[in-house]
């Protein structure tokens, strides 16, 4: 109920495909280490929350970080899974830990 | 020390989980962890200094234990009867809950409604910790807590579907959400087949608290 909204132009558009970054490997960053270079893609944008990496330390927590429901195939995060191709997981991802791809199907450049 | 540490123990964790319990967290509820002896440090220092005495910790520990899933439930029964009430759930959750039920929602959190469908099954986990629609099921259960559910269910939640019982066929996709961050997440299920006819009060009494985390389907009526 707090999160602000983003303005025209500044959230990445759902749909657009991404990786999520390897690292660094920040205290209290709310990126699962199971999803550290998993490609998936924006389902929705949520707005702006202050930055938990910077509050776990106390700080203001700013800038602000954008949070994205960001939708992944298990298939593509776990090689070997083995339920049917359609079945999938959602997580909560801030901007700075996603980087858009605008290679191929597969994520490569 | 060791006094305090099994008082604490006793009220934070219910002993509902037995050793053959698959879903039992991964605590063997005999090693004095490191959190447990913080959190008897900090309460005793708070008492001593006059801060907060036991009387207020235990009424909180009660306020906390006494929400139970009821909520939940009023506004999974009241969506499958009222589509207008749905939709507006769906678009604006916690403020049509406020505005419906008269409860206040007051929470930082934004909840997201996810609606089962024929093609999609949602199931919510936190993998990082224990996040949970408190504000509408309370406390979460001990086994939503534990290392073997948070582990398990993003990597094969087919298996730890079955596991509670609800077996769903494959063109029915499997949809985990893993509340990592600012969002909580409830589960609307599927109203069960052979319900038409029932009112709302009966209703909610076959939507379970695992129904709402997507562990389980509602009960079938009697």
């Amino acid at each position: 109920m707090t999160a602000r909204p983003p303005r025209p132009g500044e959230a990445l558009p759902v749909g657009t495909r991404v990786r999520v970054r390897r690292g660094p490997p920040e205290f209290h960053c709310r990126t699962p280490t199971y999803l550290r270079g998993a490609v998936g893609e924006i389902a929705a944008v949520v707005g702006y929350y202050r930055d938990p990496s910077r509050l776990a330390l106390h700080k203001p927590g700013l800038p602000m970080r954008l949070l994205y429901r960001v939708r992944f195939r298990q298939i593509d995060i776990w090689p070997a899974y083995e339920g049917p191709p359609a079945d999938s997981l959602f997580a909560d991802l801030y901007g700075h830990w996603l980087d858009p791809l605008t290679g191929d199907a597969n994520g490569n450049a | 020390m060791a006094t305090h540490s099994e008082h604490h123990h006793d009220h934070h964790h219910g002993h509902d989980h037995g050793p053959a319990d698959p879903h039992a967290p991964i605590d063997d509820g005999e090693t004095v962890r490191y959190e447990h002896l913080l959190e008897a440090a900090i309460r005793e220092l708070l008492e001593e200094k006059g801060i907060l005495t036991s009387a207020d910790i235990h009424r909180q520990i009660d306020a906390q234990d006494s929400r139970t899933p009821a909520l939940g439930a009023k506004v999974v029964a009241k969506a499958w009867v009222d589509p207008a009430f749905k939709a507006k759930l769906l678009a604006s959750p916690l403020q049509t809950i406020a505005d419906t039920f008269g409860v206040p929602m007051n929470t930082p959190l934004e909840l997201v409604v996810l609606e089962n469908t024929p093609q999609v099954h949602n199931v919510v986990v936190c993998t990082l910790c224990s996040c949970y629609p408190r504000m509408l099921l309370g406390i979460p259960p001990a086994w939503y807590k534990s290392t073997e559910y948070r582990s398990r269910v993003v990597v094969e939640p087919r298996k730890v579907l079955a596991e509670f019982g609800t077996v769903l066929p494959d063109d029915v996709e499997i949809r985990v959400s893993d509340s990592t961050a600012d969002l909580r997440y409830l589960v609307l299920p599927m109203r069960p087949a052979g319900t038409e006819g029932m009112t709302e009060a009966e209703l909610a009494d076959l939507v379970t608290r695992d129904s709402m985390i997507g562990t389980a389907l509602p009960r079938a009526p009697r």
